[in-house]
């Protein structure tokens, strides 16, 4: 157990070498520089001013001067600065030490993540045993239309709805941020209300977004696990269906869901572009978005590379959660 | 974990298509009742709305001004910042020597009055006594010799160096008098110093600026301060009691980052913000309700911008100046300004903007005339021999591509309209859009084009040396259309070495003449910036430099104050 371990941690070394080269080239292979936003349709820069810029950003050395520059650093877990007018280091834009828990890009985008997937899960699990156990009936039909509603509304226009109807007509609850102007005058009562009443809508369409997937994918398992034997032999020595269905088959329809969970790790800190811009959330997303519009290499990186650690954790405790809950993936 | 999409041990199923349409439609059918009706659309706002628009009300302290904002502020020192949201807030909190006056002349900020010698190379700055920085400290003639020390630092990482290397010396004469001396006359020297924000030298002095905390945490001795910066949510600004022109009348000015401008649309109903910029459908249109009527104000003035269409001078189709007028001749101004811009624009004539004192009104104006089109045309050589539409000359038809950038739906849609107006007199166009920095680094810088639609922000000083001059050709440089006429070399020279506004204005006016006779750029339109305040929001005095040169000026009477803040 501990030799498959060591392998797989030292397997990853050289995936995440590649995925970091090869992000690094395209991102440079990108039309555009980090000093554009400094420099384009200026009519006061000269070309030395620009040489000058360039230099101090160190863009002058060849691509690859410039990879091995950022490796160097890398492996001492030093992300550098940014390569955005403001100069910080990567790490303090991602995780401000400087400013309260609640305030953090990481942070907020993770809370936001957590929050809709435990919703997803609670709501599309449920839905996705019923339907299949209902197979066919009127029920089935009505969640699968309402998933699937879900799915192809695009996010941006549901929140637009919904932010008119509760945030302007129903004046019930707040638009976009995170937080009211007047959140510092308030109780501590008011403030977890504010903030809880801040995420409401946005919870609820990311949510609503990703009901489908997981409650088809829950509903094609079950099907196929009540049609196994052993369910036949529970049903036949008259086990109640209610026993037969969650005690029995319920367990192993689950199996593959191990799967989708370590899946979407990295998608906890990834946050959607679309989604946090439309209600103004300051998260991993919109800062993401705003470094490659930008060509903020660095920043570019840095998230890019801990999004690629996470992804090949995730994939490694997905295996090791097979391995714990399924025997014969164990013995193997 | 949006949209998980692993479908692969799926069964097959059939969507129940009925039940889904009824579903849809009933969903729909509600939103829209909701969305559309016009009891709802023109409710009140509860708070203080009576006698909102009427009552005028005493100068009172207090309240907060809450602007919408697209983009966040990136650093607060604004020699290092290269975006308008950071040049917009740093501009609240910084000063230069001098400003603009609302009718474009130059008046001091810093500086209380100046002196420039009859030559124009020495300019001495008095400046104004007794002004404190907000940490106390008193403001001297170092601070600026230490502003413009920092600007031309070769580490500097600044983009607005240039006007400040002309500068062959600078001293600082006494605590309070400040002095520098040009190498040539040169006429833009005086409003630069207006662009050189003023940094605390006493905080700064001997550090790095760039790993200064200075540009979160800005010390500056304007009318506001930062008091709170929450990243990618908003800035928090007081009121600086001691702001040497009198102490603000809003107590806090903050500054929203919402980046979607449909969110902030929906945050202005409900009250979340008080003022923003409008896009032309919101002002026409969305806005012209009672609702909005009883509860805010609209501005409208001209940008200092143009969008233009210019053509690549070295492209055989546009090296005739016949050919660049009958595109002129063929496209109708007037049009493109009231379908793209609702009509808050208007057309544009030259590189300047009306009704400011460079602007020259009486130039060649090009007034829709395909019939005159044709014949120029026809007159370069210019005909339908094949008849299939299209003009062609020795064997080869008109047809050329306009390049723009993506995601500005106003120039798109620009595109769209001239190239049907084109298309009426024969020439065949193509509009391809492309990311912004592609379409720069390598069509642009490459002059690798027929010809581009762009804009141009223009300075208040009407110097447009980088544009015109046919030195400034060259990769990275903007004269990029590759034109060059001597005439107007020589006038740019001689509009930019004198300080003299009669002998300036004579140079740029036939500067204009001249441009609007080869019209090497076709010029569309100067849009118009159209920003929406809360109505009890008063002083407001529209201006053609806009409205928040006198911020500090604004005020809310007593009874209508609507946020009180803690402290």
């Amino acid at each position: 157990m501990v030799l498959y371990l060591a392998k797989r941690l030292l397997e990853m070394i050289p995936t995440l070498l590649g995925i970091t080269l090869i992000s690094f080239f395209i991102i440079h292979l990108a039309p555009g520089k980090p000093t554009d936003i400094l420099t384009e349709l200026n009519p006061k820069i000269t070309p030395e001013a620009r040489e000058r810029l360039e230099k101090i950003y160190g863009l002058d050395k060849p691509v690859i001067v410039q990879y091995g520059l950022w490796l160097k650093r890398i492996v001492r877990l030093d992300f550098g600065e940014s390569f955005s007018t403001d100069r910080r280091p990567v790490m303090e834009k991602i995780w401000d030490r400087k400013q309260p828990l609640l305030d953090r890009r990481l942070f907020i985008t993770f809370m936001l993540n957590l929050l809709s997937m435990v919703i997803i899960f609670l709501v599309a699990i449920p839905i996705g045993i019923t339907s299949a156990t209902h197979q066919n009936t009127l029920y089935d039909r009505i969640t699968t239309t309402g998933v699937f509603i879900g799915f192809a509304m695009p996010s941006f226009w549901l929140a637009l709805l919904l932010m008119m109807l509760f945030g302007v007509y129903l004046d019930l609850l707040p638009i976009s941020g995170l937080k009211s102007m007047n959140y510092d005058s308030l109780s501590v009562a008011g403030r977890i209300w504010d903030r809880l009443s801040h995420l409401i809508l946005p919870v609820f369409v990311s949510s609503f977004g990703g009901l489908a997937g997981l409650s088809r994918y829950m509903r094609s398992n079950m099907l196929e696990v009540i049609r196994q034997d052993y369910v036949t032999v529970a049903r036949a020595k008259g086990l109640p269906e209610n026993e037969v269905i969650y005690r029995h088959a319920f367990r192993n329809a689950l199996l593959p869901i191990i799967t989708l969970l370590g899946l979407s790790v990295p998608g906890l800190i990834g946050g959607s572009v679309i989604f946090e811009n439309i209600f103004g959330i300051p998260g991993m997303g919109q800062l993401f978005y705003m470094s490659v519009m930008t060509r903020d290499y660095t920043m570019i990186m840095g998230i890019l590379t801990i999004g690629a650690i996470l992804t090949l954790l995730g994939n490694l405790l997905a295996d090791l959660g097979y391995m714990l809950a399924d025997p014969r993936i164990r013995t193997k | 974990m949006e949209k998980m999409s692993s479908f692969g041990k799926m069964p097959s199923f059939s969507l129940p298509f009925t039940m889904g349409k009824y579903r849809t439609v009933f969903f729909l059918a509600l939103f829209l009742i909701i969305a559309l009706s016009p009891s709802c659309k023109d409710r009140p706002k509860a708070v203080n709305s009576t006698g909102l628009e009427n009552s005028t009300g005493e100068p009172a302290y207090g309240d907060s001004l809450i602007e919408g904002t697209i983009g966040e502020p990136s650093i607060l020192i604004p020699m290092l910042a290269g975006d308008s949201a950071s040049h917009s807030v740093a501009g609240l909190i910084f000063n230069g020597l001098v400003k603009y006056d609302t009718d474009l002349s130059v008046i001091g900020d810093l500086a209380e009055s100046w002196d420039i010698s009859p030559d124009g190379l020495v300019i001495t700055f008095h400046l104004r006594k007794g002004v404190k920085w907000a940490d106390g400290v008193e403001f001297t003639a170092d601070d600026v010799m230490f502003g413009y020390k920092t600007i031309i630092d070769e580490k500097t990482p600044t983009a607005y160096s240039e006007d400040f290397r002309q500068v062959k010396k600078a001293e600082v004469l006494d605590r309070h008098t400040f002095r520098v001396t040009y190498e040539k006359p040169f006429a833009p020297a005086l409003t630069s110093w207006g662009n050189l924000a003023i940094l605390p030298g006493h905080l700064l002095e001997g550090k790095d600026i760039t790993k200064s905390d200075l540009g979160r945490n800005p010390v500056g001795m304007g009318p506001y301060r930062l008091r709170k910066w929450a990243a990618g949510q908003e800035l928090v600004l007081d009121s600086y009691h001691d702001y040497f022109e009198g102490r603000p009348y809003i107590d806090h000015y903050i500054y929203r980052v919402i980046p979607d401008s449909a969110t902030m649309f929906l945050e202005l109903q409900a009250g979340g913000i008080d003022m923003m910029g409008l896009t032309p459908i919101q002002y026409t249109k969305q806005t012209n309700t009672v609702f909005f009527r009883k509860n805010f104000q609209k501005f409208r003035y001209p940008t200092f911008a143009y969008t233009h269409m210019a053509f690549n001078l070295r492209h055989p189709f546009f090296k005739d100046k016949r050919v660049r007028q009958a595109i002129g001749y063929a496209i109708d101004k007037s049009e493109i300004v009231d379908v793209v811009l609702f009509g808050l624009g208007t057309p544009a004539t030259g590189p300047y903007v009306p009704n400011t004192w460079p602007y020259n009104p009486d130039v060649k104006k090009y007034e829709y005339n395909p019939e005159k089109a044709k014949q120029l045309l026809k007159e370069a050589g210019w005909e339908d021999t094949d008849g299939d539409g299209i003009l062609d000359k020795d064997g080869n038809p008109f047809k050329f591509t306009i390049l723009t950038n993506m995601g500005n739906t106003l120039r798109k849609n620009t595109a769209t309209i001239i190239q049907w107006r084109l298309e009426k007199i024969g020439i065949k166009v193509d509009i391809r859009a492309l990311e912004w920095s592609a379409f720069i680094n390598n069509f642009i810088d490459k002059k690798r084009f027929e010809a581009v639609l762009l804009g141009w922000s223009i300075g208040l000083d009407p110097d447009q040396y980088d544009i015109w001059h046919s030195s400034k050709t060259k990769e990275k440089e903007f004269n990029f259309i590759s034109y060059s006429n001597p005439e107007v070399d020589e006038l740019l020279e001689k509009g930019r070495r004198t300080f003299d506004i009669e002998e300036r204005k004579k140079a740029y006016f036939r500067i204009q003449e001249i441009l609007a006779d080869e019209l090497p750029y076709i010029f569309l339109y100067v849009p118009d910036a159209t920003p929406i305040v809360h109505a009890r929001f008063k002083g407001i005095k529209p201006s053609p430099i806009g409205i928040s040169y006198n911020l500090p000026k604004w005020y809310v009477p007593e009874k209508l104050q609507r946020h009180r803040m803690e402290p």
